[in-house]
């Protein structure tokens, strides 16, 4: 028999251990898809950050460091500058990117580093069980906010895209999902020309994954799919902010 | 005197770590220790390596702890209360086992303090740099031709225990100038054999039939990380047989013995000359690594002569001092003299509070 | 043997050049050990700069001593601040164009060397750090003036026109410095 699909090899088999409906899963099986494709699998090391993410470091087969929090752009920094053969990627949510290392994550842009940046927005803290993010909407409870997001008090959700284009040095910034199979396919295109950008030697590339939190959000992964589309998606709209390769 | 040059401690540092073979380092500025990312700024390019001025200390040792994950040989450096936002970053460092060089060019504290020379940082250096209840060499060099030995020196051990390395030195230190000998440059070969050696682990990519680089610092299962820590416990009981320096003068007739480390210790040796020129009998007890603590050296001390140990820091309250009475063990009396805030130790304090513990007070 | 200098003025007024000048000919004519220590911070952005240098056939204790052998004072605060941390039978160089002030004490011996002024005859007042480094190796004779000289070459200005008016101002205060010693 011809097998038509296979799991990637570099997910390894292990239990990759998220919630369901939670799309961590998808992004990790499309980065390995591409890496594999792009025939850099054996080249690739992750700079993990902290958060639900670190459930996947036993399930992947690539190299892999797990960064301070908020840091990892940093420490991407120091690993690709002293080993620009290797395909570096940070993967980090968005308490980890947008809030912790909002420093770390516009100077890594903003010097224009030669990194892939994988960027997890599911607006709320999954790991620690779902206190208030930078990118909660208005509106959205959270544990630290009981009443739900107030402007006047937490100020508004940070877009990163939109931020991280304000800066001359990144060549790639585009805004996906994985909440249907088109726009998965298109998620593991914006994935492949992040990639493909770093080993060309072209600079900074930054893919935001718009995902759910099920878990945290309070909701069934379906009805989390909807909140996903009808409110996430129109405070963060998906699609291609810059392509300057 | 044919191959001695003049240098600045900073400047010196930095050259040694370049010969040792760091190909990166990542700093921010704070006084006093800028000459150290500055050398490196005009120095890494001249070597093929690699110098990023970070955004923060933070973002800084946490460039290194990708650099050393890389298996790169590789360096920061700060300043008291700069070395304070890195603490997270060497937690890591030593939790992921990540071989990486610090320097410590101490300053006056608590806060942002002074930017004089001062030894208020030895509890951070020695007890806690960060969570976790780990430990480092920590190298304390008293000259700047001491600081290019160590420096050079801590790169191997960091890589020997993929652990990092402490410079621990002073105002004094990195703002002096005084002649010193380089030690020999590593060749091109050579840095790249030693990185080479370090694939085995690092985060650099590996085909599918190798083992993976996998660097953590945590572990899902509580008894997974416990077999770690016991794991480094055993690497630093090793320290302490095998890793202690020490430099202990005339301690079989001293009636009193001086502890002192770094800028400390050579005002001391330097009111030692004096006091023994009087007939006075002093002896000191300098460690050159203040973890692991030389406490064997506490045990040549004659007891039966010794009427005191004087420890001498920059720090006050004292902090080694816990230290040394610990390694004195209530053999002997245990006596402070003690300057801080960026204010240096003079010999003459010393001296006066030998003669007073001597004579009883004479002069 | 042990030497303490310090040497102190305005900042902008080279005196750190003079003591690291000093200091780098020390090192590489002689065995001796050396220190050059440059206070640092807030006193090099205004108010007065100083720096001290030590010179011992032992290993150097305190890099900054509090008591001095010499002190070289470039400008009028600074006498009034440090001529107290003068050795009895030290020595203060002083330069005497800025510096009215006296020692108050007579265990000490005065030099006056009119720096600014000698500095000015030669067109620049930048080289009056030069001048002074002049006088005092002239007076004390502490280290060969070829020496010192060679040192002031190498590490200042490669341009033509300042390797002129260096030595002009190294041999002027070298004199200057020596006629004082003979009076």
């Amino acid at each position: 028999m011809e097998a038509v699909y296979t799991r990637t090899n570099t997910l390894n088999g292990n239990l990759l251990g998220f919630c369901p409906g939670c799309m961590h899963g998808t992004t990790f099986k499309l980065i390995g898809e591409v890496l594999e494709e792009l025939g850099v699998d054996s080249k690739a090391s992750c700079v993990l950050a902290i958060g639900c993410c670190g459930l996947a470091q036993e399930a992947v087969s690539y190299d892999l460091a797990t960064a301070p929090h908020g840091r990892a752009a940093a420490a991407a920094t120091g690993l690709k500058r002293t080993n620009p053969d290797t395909i570096v990627f940070t993967y980090q949510g968005d308490g980890d990117l947008a809030s912790i290392g909002l420093a770390e994550t516009i100077h890594a842009a903003n010097r224009g580093e030669n990194i892939t940046v994988i960027f997890i927005n599911n607006g709320i803290y999954g790991m620690t069980g779902g206190q208030l993010a930078p990118t909660t909407l208005v509106g959205m409870k959270a544990t630290t906010a009981p009443g739900g997001r107030d402007p006047k008090q937490h100020g508004y959700p940070l877009h990163m895209a939109e931020i991280i284009n304000q800066l001359v040095a990144p060549v790639y910034i585009e805004r996906v999902s994985c909440n249907n199979p088109a726009n998965v396919r298109k998620a593991k295109n914006a994935i492949r020309k992040a990639f493909q950008n770093q080993i060309d030697g072209k600079g900074y590339s930054f893919v935001e994954v718009m995902t759910s939190c099920p878990t945290n959000w309070g909701l069934s992964p379906e009805k989390s799919l909807k909140f996903l589309e009808e409110n996430m998606m129109k405070e963060f709209p998906l699609g291609v902010i810059r392509d300057n390769r | 005197m044919s191959n001695k040059v003049f240098m600045k401690g900073c400047e010196a540092i930095a050259e040694a770590a370049v010969r040792a073979g760091c190909r990166f380092y990542a700093g921010y500025p704070i006084t006093p220790q800028n000459e150290i990312p500055e050398y490196m700024a005009r120095r890494q390019p001249q070597v093929g390596g690699v110098f990023v001025q970070g955004e923060s200390e933070i973002a800084s040792i946490n460039m290194v702890y990708g650099a050393g994950a890389g298996g790169t040989r590789s360096m920061t450096s700060s300043s008291s209360v700069g070395i304070s936002l890195k603490s997270e970053g060497i937690s890591y460092c030593a939790g992921a086992k990540v071989p990486m060089v610090y320097v410590n060019m101490q300053r006056g504290g608590p806060g942002v303090g002074t930017i004089q020379a001062a030894q208020q940082d030895y509890f951070q250096a020695t007890k806690a740099s960060g969570n976790g209840g780990f430990k480092m060499i920590v190298l304390a060099p008293s000259t700047v031709q001491e600081a290019v030995d160590m420096t050079y020196q801590a790169f191997d051990l960091a890589e020997r225990d993929r652990s990092p390395v402490l410079i621990l030195g002073d105002g004094v230190i990195g703002t002096i100038m005084e002649p010193v000998v380089l030690p020999e440059m590593k060749s091109d070969e050579e840095v790249a054999a030693m990185k080479a050696a370090n694939r085995e682990w690092a985060i650099v990519g590996h085909s599918r039939d190798e083992k993976r680089g996998f660097l953590d610092p945590g572990y899902w299962s509580t008894d997974m990380q416990e077999a770690h820590c016991i794991e480094l416990d055993a690497m630093y009981r090793s320290w302490e047989e095998n890793d202690v320096q020490v430099e202990e003068l005339s301690l079989d007739d001293a009636e009193l013995v001086f502890v002192a480390y770094g800028t400390s210790a050579r005002i001391a040796r330097s009111a030692i000359e004096l006091l023994r020129a009087d007939g006075l009998k002093v002896g000191m007890i300098r460690p050159k690594t203040l973890s692991p603590f030389p406490v064997k050296s506490f045990d040549k001390i004659n007891y039966q002569l010794c009427k005191c140990i004087l420890d001498i820091e920059m720090s006050i309250p004292a902090q080694m001092l816990f230290d040394v009475r610990l390694a004195v063990k209530e053999r002997c009396a245990v006596d402070t003299c003690l300057r801080s805030g960026g204010n240096l130790i003079e010999r003459d304090d010393i001296i006066r509070k030998a003669r007073e513990i001597l004579n009883g007070g004479a002069e | 043997m042990e030497l303490n200098l310090m040497v102190a003025g305005f900042g902008g007024q080279g005196v750190m050049m003079v003591g690291k000048l000093l200091s780098q000919a020390t090192c590489d004519s002689t065995d001796y050990n050396v220190t050059f220590f440059p206070s640092y911070g807030a006193q090099q952005r205004g108010g007065t700069a100083n720096c001290y240098v030590v010179i011992s056939d032992h290993e150097v204790g305190s890099p900054k001593p509090n008591i001095v052998d010499q002190l070289i004072v470039m400008n009028d605060v600074s006498m009034v601040k440090f001529r107290t941390n003068v050795k009895s039978g030290g020595i203060i160089f002083t330069n005497s164009s800025l510096v009215k002030s006296g020692a108050e004490r007579d265990d000490v011996t005065v030099v006056p060397i009119p720096v600014t002024e000698m500095a000015m005859e030669l067109g620049s007042l930048k080289v009056l750090n030069i001048v002074m480094l002049g006088a005092y190796i002239g007076y004390t004779q502490l280290i060969d003036e070829n020496l010192v000289l060679d040192c002031i070459l190498r590490l200042l200005g490669k341009k033509p026109e300042f390797i002129e008016l260096n030595k002009k101002a190294f041999s002027m205060g070298l004199e200057a410095g020596k006629k004082a010693k003979a009076a």
